[in-house]
């Protein structure tokens, strides 16, 4: 069977930096795969790339065989691939349900006429989707937060809003970027047993994190890099032992 | 034909040097908060009219200059103060709206006091045209472009070699990073309004002689300015001035061999032309949005 | 939530139909016509500006376009005031749509500029083709007519105009409440986020752009017909602002908000007549005192104090 996703030799450069050189690695599907690295090291890029937010200097990005490599992040929001932001992207201007809504835009009829008409397929197509946000709000624990402004929550529950969004547009591949960031350990506890669920649901999942205990309870395989390249890749228990990893982490060069 | 070429050329560069200088305001302010201000046409108004009022007082025309430059940057810093600071961080819209709001306070303080008639300044070195290549040129002409070189120069060797002029670009390429190395950057602020409203004003000073003065010329003429820094790039300096003098000359050539009715719309087809295929202007520079 | 939304709107209703029967003179009908149809106006613009959260200094273009299409057509060419009509919201929404795209790949100020650059286009030529358009004196409208019946009095221009307001207000607040209107609030909110669930944005942006333009170009024509005279202040810069601001006063984002904005800006005219000569000023340094306090404008401001979701 092929894999979900594969990469090969990707690269960008922005202007001189090589933000990421080279890199190829693949994801089975059903599997949470995780890419870790100093900072700096070119994470949230590699992941900018596969969502299509850049668009790669030189390389190959494969989705089930198909390639998608400079494909608009629509386009593959169409595929099913999600994702979640190490810099919140909540949209302050709406409530948390309307957040979960939006992620949902997809298999909805998007025609204006028809909504500014209230044509009643619309809405109670909306209602049942009103109902089934609240569902995936339940889902990451923030049933509590049923009516509130996104703009008054605050910053745990809000990571969580996003992995909600997520979720709304049923994904087969979601990429979480940094989800237990800025958390306390007792939510980034939570978050760990979240990402479980997800990957429990069917869902493939690709996860930068820098909580190491995290990623090391959470992943089948890890991906490392380093300045933009690919350092290390396999499960756990081998990235652990890799002597360039140990060197990479420790700052010693071996 | 040459002859013809050359005098649109000279009264496009003659032009071109205050929507240069406008330019150059807006580029200031812009960089030093992100702000559009939509007023900057109103110094360029406010120095031309300040200037007659002045020398119809009987002041001698160099006092009388050096107040017309003086009191459009009081007003630039009082605008600054009353207006900007307390909205930082603002949405765009809303500080268009001040900005536009205080344009129609001078505009409208103007007209009170100074009325609504159209005036015109003494050229400041006689009326006698030189002849080149059967073009003739205005001694204003060469005035206003002088100036406005020497104001290039200027502000160039400010930036690049004095600690002042340095915090004000290190302001504008990331204001928070300034704070830190302990730059003061509302003083920055107040600094760029008070220079981009000098700078507006001597444009509207030199220009008065050539193409005369009221208390509306102001909205063309910024919008103008407005044009040529979005030409160049916006929040690039030697854009500006490229910008401006573009603005002018493609202005000048078309009302000459084109229609003169149709003169002020050519900057905004430009303009649109412009933004169409070269979305950061000339010399603008590639941002991308970090996630 | 929902529901309570559409409380003010049977507020506006009953405020509309009880209206013609308290004002004192037609003065006072007159100017609630011209503050019901730029509501309309604002209604759409409000739309783009306050929640798609993009800006356009141009507007009063479009609705001169509309304008003119219904003073020139008829004139000129014999046409149906109701097919002039037509015609210039459709040749608006094809001149919106050709320019948008490209424009909507710019941002904040870039997008400023150049939908101030269209609108000043617009008014120019409308100044400059005088064997048309009357040059800078404008020209007269035919009246507006359909199928043998004619608008000619106030009161039946009044009922038209509530009612059509009436039906962009609901029209405006289920729009918001959809899916094409989340999609909307969500660009504004996070482009990035929106574009990563599938939004395509550029298009959305220009959906909400050709579609205020178009409500700008209809209330063109209705003011024309309605004022029987147009002239080319209609479509000029200043006016651009007076409908933003009117915008931003009211509240960005906000249904009522834009309704209270139209009617607040028309009147302040009326009302800022008595400082005589001192107009100019005293309507500056209102837009700058309301948008040093009331940043987000008055509804909105209002609605957070008393902790009501509008």
């Amino acid at each position: 069977m092929p894999a979900l996703l594969d990469v090969s030799n990707l690269s960008i450069h922005f202007g001189g930096v090589k933000a990421v050189q080279d890199v190829s690695f693949s994801i089975d599907a059903g599997i949470v795969y995780s890419v870790i690295g100093p900072n700096g090291a070119g994470k949230t890029t590699l992941f900018n790339l596969i969502t299509g937010v850049y668009k790669p200097t030189a390389g190959e990005i494969r989705l089930d065989g198909e390639s998608i490599g400079g494909k608009s992040p629509d386009e593959l929001a169409r595929r099913g691939v999600a994702r979640t932001f190490q810099n919140l992207q909540i949209c302050m201007n709406m409530s948390a349900i309307e957040n979960v809504m939006v992620g949902a835009h997809l298999r909805l009829d998007r025609n204006l006429i028809k909504a500014a008409l209230r044509l009643p397929g619309l809405t109670r197509r909306d209602a049942e989707l009103r109902e089934e946000a609240f569902e995936l709000m339940r889902f990451v624990g923030l049933e509590k937060y049923r009516d509130a402004r996104a703009d008054s929550m605050p910053y745990g529950a809000l990571k969580r809003l996003e992995i909600a969004r997520a979720l709304a547009m049923k994904p087969r591949l979601i990429f979480l970027d940094e989800p237990a960031a800025g958390l306390n350990p007792k939510e980034t506890i939570e978050v760990d047993h979240l990402v479980r669920k997800v990957a429990d649901s069917g869902i493939t999942v690709v996860l930068v994190e820098h909580d190491m205990k995290m990623v090391m309870n959470l992943s089948d395989r890890i991906l490392v890099l380093d300045y933009g390249k690919k350092l290390a890749e396999g499960t756990g228990e081998e990235v652990r032992r890799n002597p360039d990893v140990i060197a990479a982490y420790l700052g010693a060069h071996a | 034909m040459l002859a013809q070429l050359l005098q649109f050329l000279f009264s496009g560069l003659t032009v071109g040097a205050t929507y240069a200088l406008a330019a150059l305001g807006f580029t200031l302010i812009y960089n030093a908060s992100n702000v559009i201000n939509f007023a900057q046409g109103e110094f360029i108004m406010l120095g031309g009219m300040l200037a007659v009022f002045f020398t119809q007082a009987g002041l001698p025309l160099p006092a009388a200059l050096a107040l017309a430059i003086l009191v459009p940057a009081v007003v630039g810093i009082l605008i600054e103060k009353l207006a900007i600071e307390p909205v930082k961080g603002a949405e765009t819209v809303t500080l268009i709206i001040i900005t536009i709001g205080a344009s129609l306070v001078i505009r409208g303080l103007v007209q009170v006091f100074l009325g609504k008639n159209t005036h015109s300044l003494p050229a400041f070195s006689g009326d006698t045209p030189i002849e080149i290549l059967g073009a003739t040129l205005m001694p204003q002409s060469l005035w206003v472009m002088g100036v406005t070189a020497i104001v290039v120069v200027v502000l160039w060797y400010f930036f690049n070699r004095t600690l002042t002029g340095k915090a004000m670009l290190a302001t504008s390429y990331n204001r928070l990073a300034a704070e830190l190395v302990g730059i003061n950057t509302n003083g920055v602020l107040f600094m760029s309004f008070a220079m981009s409203a000098a700078l507006g004003a001597l444009g509207g000073i030199l220009i008065t002689p050539i193409t005369l003065t009221s208390y509306d010329v102001g909205i063309m003429l910024g919008l103008k300015g407005f044009v040529a820094a979005v030409l160049g790039g916006l929040g690039n300096g030697l854009g500006a001035v490229v910008g401006g003098l573009l603005v002018g000359i493609l202005e000048a050539m078309g009302a000459g061999y084109l229609s003169s009715a149709y003169k002020d719309p050519i900057p905004f087809v430009l303009i649109l032309f412009i933004l169409f295929f070269m979305p950061r202007g000339l010399f603008g520079a590639k941002v991308t949005d970090r996630v | 939530m929902q529901k309570r939304a559409y409380f003010g709107l049977y507020i506006l209703i009953a405020v509309l139909a009880v209206l013609p029967f308290v004002l004192p003179n037609s003065f006072y009908l007159d100017l609630a016509i011209r503050m019901a149809i730029n509501a309309i106006i604002v209604l759409g613009l409000n739309l783009l500006i306050g929640f798609a959260g993009q800006i356009s200094l141009g507007h009063a273009g479009f609705l001169g376009l509309g304008a003119y299409a219904s003073a020139v057509l008829p004139t000129h060419f014999g046409w149906h005031p109701v097919l002039a009509m037509i015609a210039g919201a459709v040749a608006t929404g094809i001149l919106a749509a050709l320019v948008a795209r490209p424009i909507f790949k710019l941002k904040g100020n870039y997008l400023a500029m150049a939908t101030l650059g269209l609108g000043i286009i617009i008014n120019i030529a409308v100044r400059n083709e005088a064997q048309w358009t009357g040059g800078p004196d404008g020209m007269p409208v035919p009246a507006f007519g359909l199928a043998g019946f004619e608008l000619s009095s106030d009161k039946q221009w009044y009922w038209v105009v509530a009612a059509l307001l009436a039906v962009s207000v609901w029209a405006s607040l289920n729009l918001i409440d959809s899916p094409f209107g989340r999609a909307l609030r969500a660009l504004h909110g996070s482009e990035v986020a929106s574009r990563v669930v599938g939004v395509d944005v550029v298009r959305y942006k220009v959906a909400i752009f050709v579609m205020s333009a178009v409500f700008a170009s209809l209330m063109g024509s209705v003011t024309a017909h309605y004022v029987g005279f147009v002239t080319p202040n209609l479509a000029d810069f200043f006016h651009s602002i007076e409908l933003v601001t009117m915008v931003v006063i009211g509240g960005m984002a906000s249904v009522y908000g834009s309704v209270i904005g139209a009617v607040l800006l028309t009147a302040l005219p009326q009302a800022l007549a008595t400082f005589e000569g001192w107009e100019t000023v005293a309507f500056g340094a209102i837009l700058m005192i309301c948008m040093i306090f009331l940043p987000k404008g008055l509804v909105p401001t209002l609605a957070s104090k008393f902790g009501k979701a509008e």
